[in-house]
């Protein structure tokens, strides 16, 4: 096993024994998964721009040197690549995404696998070090000798990342097409887990996994991540032009959730996201966001399911069954008249025991319970407490049912209160 | 309702900057502040006053670029460091800082137990009880609320002007003296001019203020605001400074009493307002402004630590999760507060050395921020402006020099 930082610094000699400079840095071509090196970067010289070898050209690496199998007078000068992954500035001592233990992790070094192909050496990246080992490499290497180091090392902590699971961050949407990083594996991480890492990052890169991701699993995230924040990854959105993106995400997101974000940008803002979503959701949220904030009708989302009183266990069944996608958290299904009167709801765990022609009038819950939108949301949280309800049923003025606020959301209520 | 709405995005905004300087520019006159200005003016009266001129205007500089920094790479000082500099130079960065800081907590519970001691109450029983409440404070997440009790209680330092005004100061001398400067080579005088140096400019309020602004969001198109609580912070922090040394020479030097052994000693600065109650008063609020810095330093030291090497950090992590951070962050606590109760140590002494310690390391971190901040691939177009540069090294120079002399000094 080779280190990164082992090989940097390194004297490089060419096939007559001539020191031609030291190792600076190393390329690694990312397409190839995982990531080969391609070049070493050696540098001659402070002011000198950095001449390039070839992985091909290298006959060996050992613990001192590095040696050619050409002459000096073959080596050119670098030119500069964007698809290639620059090992020490791009990735030493950066933070890049640990998929697996899903945090933020800083890199103290990298390990290769070496292997002789064509009698020339191959390194690929084996795996990221994040642990005690490698910071006490980087600290005492060159002031105690490589034998007591490696010593000491093997008794310390090891902990490294194998490269799989390693999401590396990069703020250039350019270079991050060419560097072929897609963010994929992260759309695999549970919302909140993903909100929590990027919660820790800096805002570009933020922006970077906001711009990468699928909407929908942006919007998950985004419903996940502190509201302070929220405002700040879509207001970067926007700012940069990218109004259409943001008005995806916020599209994609549970209309309550959407409706509290939105409640905290900038008018124009909220009108330019408003602008460039389908119709019926902007209108939708343009409801929502008239309530008060603190009323029932400012905790509630519009996303729910109302039939009418007449309808059969077996006509409803049918009916979900058809749908392309349930509510969030559904749990209740609610019964109105044909002007959307409230007139009661049903539990779905009454659902999976009632017979198909069974009523669904006569499996609702008693007693009725709803609230009115304008009411204060301690009255909701009351409610929710005293009848243990799962989900509340939200009218207006008229008695129509307008909304449901989930047990969800005063769970998070109450958390950010207390 | 939208008119409501639009109320509460400004005033979210205006909290959401007002924080950090204003929060940082207060901690900034701790325990060691206050018992190194007093003694500026007990040892020196109104000679030293020239130097907070410059030291405004040093301040307001660094504590700029520390917020622009943050706000442009929203990362932490000790971050960058990292990402720039390698582990190496980062690690003896984090030593150094640690155990500046670590005098800097000794010098808060210092000021706890020579505040109590006024009272009457042995440092035995009231050091190992703050050091108590402080870490409950911070673990259990209850900081955030008693931040605004200690910012509420940091106008005691009001005392000072009015004592000041009420001591009937020579006006002409102080004025003169702020615009002569005066140099002696000298290295009790040296020493203190470091001392002042490090007590208003810490190294350690660079990195807590860098990592303020980025946890609290303040990005670029709000940087504007930011700018302008830091210097309205940086100015209300030096008159504080002012006073202090007026006070004191008021009445200390002017006395004939030189020196300051313990906290009754430097109250008497705050006998022409408040009269025999002056030490009482005198003690509360150094007993704030001890407890204030001393729940925030080791928190901040552990943070910075932990952000440059690599270690996860969090009062929100579980100590199982965080082990290096909680670990330095009781260690530090237990250390501080618990080399004050070795029998007979100078308090005075230890809050004023810790304030030395910081101007000596100040110059380090001057160097690694002025290094960041004029890189264009780093800072964009936000990367420091000539007079910011010539400002910011000629503070470096000033105090390598001021170093080397009392190096000079102590060995000839």
């Amino acid at each position: 096993m080779l280190y990164l930082t082992e090989i940097l610094e390194l004297p490089v000699y060419d096939v007559s024994g001539k020191k031609i400079g030291r190792v600076a840095e190393l390329a690694a071509a990312s397409a190839a998964q995982p990531p080969r090196v391609a070049q070493f970067l050696l540098k001659d010289g402070k002011d000198k721009p950095p001449l390039s070898v070839s992985l091909e050209d290298v006959s060996s690496v050992s613990a001192d040197r590095v040696r050619l199998r050409i002459s000096g007078e073959r080596v050119h000068a670098f030119q500069p690549d964007d698809s290639l992954l620059f090992l020490r500035k791009d990735l030493l001592d950066q933070q890049i995404i640990d998929v697996n233990g899903r945090k933020v992790v800083r890199v103290n070094d990298l390990s290769f696998d070496e292997k002789v192909a064509d009698s020339h050496p191959e390194l690929r990246i084996h795996a990221v070090d994040i642990g005690l080992g490698g910071a006490v490499r980087r600290l005492l290497s060159g002031v105690v000798p490589k034998p007591w180091l490696r010593k000491i090392e093997t008794r310390l902590k090891q902990s490294a990342i194998p490269w799989e699971y390693v999401d590396l961050l990069e703020s250039d949407p350019l270079r991050r097409v060419k560097l072929n990083i897609s963010h994929k594996v992260l759309a695999k991480m549970h919302p909140a887990d993903l909100a929590d890492i990027v919660e820790e990052l800096a805002p570009k890169d933020r922006h970077a996994i906001f711009t990468a991701l699928d909407s929908a699993t942006a919007a998950d995230a985004l419903s996940e991540v502190d509201p302070q924040m929220q405002v700040s990854i879509v207001e970067s959105l926007v700012d940069s032009l990218d109004t259409a993106r943001a008005a995806e995400i916020v599209d994609e997101m549970a209309p309550d959730a959407a409706a509290d974000l939105l409640a905290d940008l900038s008018e124009e803002t909220i009108s330019g996201l408003l602008h460039d979503m389908p119709r019926e959701e902007a209108e939708e949220l343009g409801e929502l966001l008239e309530f008060a904030e603190n009323s029932a009708g400012g905790l509630m989302t519009t996303d729910h399911i109302a039939l009418p009183a007449e309808a059969t266990v077996g006509d409803a069944r049918n009916l979900l069954v058809g749908l392309p996608e349930l509510p969030e958290n559904f749990n209740t299904v609610f019964l109105v008249d044909d002007v959307g009167r409230f007139l009661g709801s049903v539990p779905l765990a009454r659902f999976v025991v009632a017979s198909p022609q069974q009523k669904l009038v006569d499996l609702k819950a008693e007693p009725l319970m709803r609230v009115s939108a304008e009411a204060p949301e301690r009255d909701a949280i009351e409610l929710v407490d005293k009848y243990n309800l799962l989900a509340l049923p939200v009218v207006n003025e008229l008695d129509r049912l307008v909304g449901v606020i989930t047990v969800d959301d005063i769970v998070s209520l109450l958390r950010k209160k207390g | 309702m939208r008119f409501l709405r639009r109320w509460k995005f400004r005033i979210l905004i205006f909290f959401a900057v007002i924080g950090p300087g204003f929060i940082t520019a207060n901690v900034d006159n701790d325990a060691g502040g206050i018992y190194t200005y007093s003694l500026a003016g007990a040892r020196y009266g109104y000679s030293l006053l020239w130097t907070l001129i410059p030291i405004t205007i040093v301040l307001a500089v660094v504590q700029e670029m520390s917020a622009r920094l943050g706000a442009v790479t929203g990362k932490g000082l000790a971050d960058l460091i990292r990402e720039e500099f390698g582990f190496r130079i980062t690690f003896l960065m984090m030593v150094a800082l640690t155990l500046a800081n670590l005098a800097n907590v000794m010098g808060e519970f210092a000021g706890v137990a020579s505040s109590l001691q006024i009272f009457g109450i042995s440092k035995y029983l009231s050091v190992p009880a703050v050091a108590v409440f402080v870490w409950l404070l911070v673990v259990r997440g209850t900081y955030k609320t008693v931040e605004k009790v200690f910012l509420v209680a940091c106008s005691f330092y009001v005392c000072y002007i009015f004592s000041g005004i009420m001591a009937r100061p020579d006006w002409l001398v102080a004025a003169e003296s702020m615009f002569r400067p005066g140099l002696r080579l000298e290295s009790g005088h040296l020493t203190m001019l470091v001392g002042v140096m490090g007590a208003t400019v810490a190294p350690w309020m660079q990195f807590y203020l860098q990592s303020a602004i980025v946890e609290k969001g303040v990005e670029r198109r709000h940087y504007a605001g930011s700018k302008l609580e830091v210097l309205v912070g940086c100015i209300a922090s030096t008159l504080v400074a002012f006073f202090i040394v007026v006070a004191c020479a008021a009445t200390l030097y002017l006395n004939g009493r030189r020196d300051i052994a313990d906290g009754a000693d430097a109250a008497l600065a705050l006998r022409p307002l408040a009269g025999e109650y002056a030490s009482a008063l005198f003690a509360l609020g150094l007993f704030n402004a001890s407890v204030f810095a001393a729940s925030i330093l080791p928190l901040a030291t552990a943070y910075s630590v932990c952000e440059g090497l690599g270690f996860e950090a969090g009062v929100n992590k579980k100590f199982r999760e965080a082990p290096v951070f909680y670990w330095l962050y009781t260690s530090l606590i237990v250390l501080g507060a618990g080399l004050i109760l070795i029998p007979g140590i100078p308090l005075v002494q230890v809050s004023y050395l810790s304030q030395v310690a910081n101007g000596f390391l100040l110059p380090f971190v001057l160097i690694f921020m002025l290094l960041l901040i004029n890189r264009a691939d780093l800072m964009g177009e936000y990367t420091n402006s000539w007079g910011y540069n010539l400002v910011a090294r000629a503070t470096v120079a000033a105090l390598v020099l001021l170093t080397l002399a009392l190096v000079g000094l102590s060995l000839f």
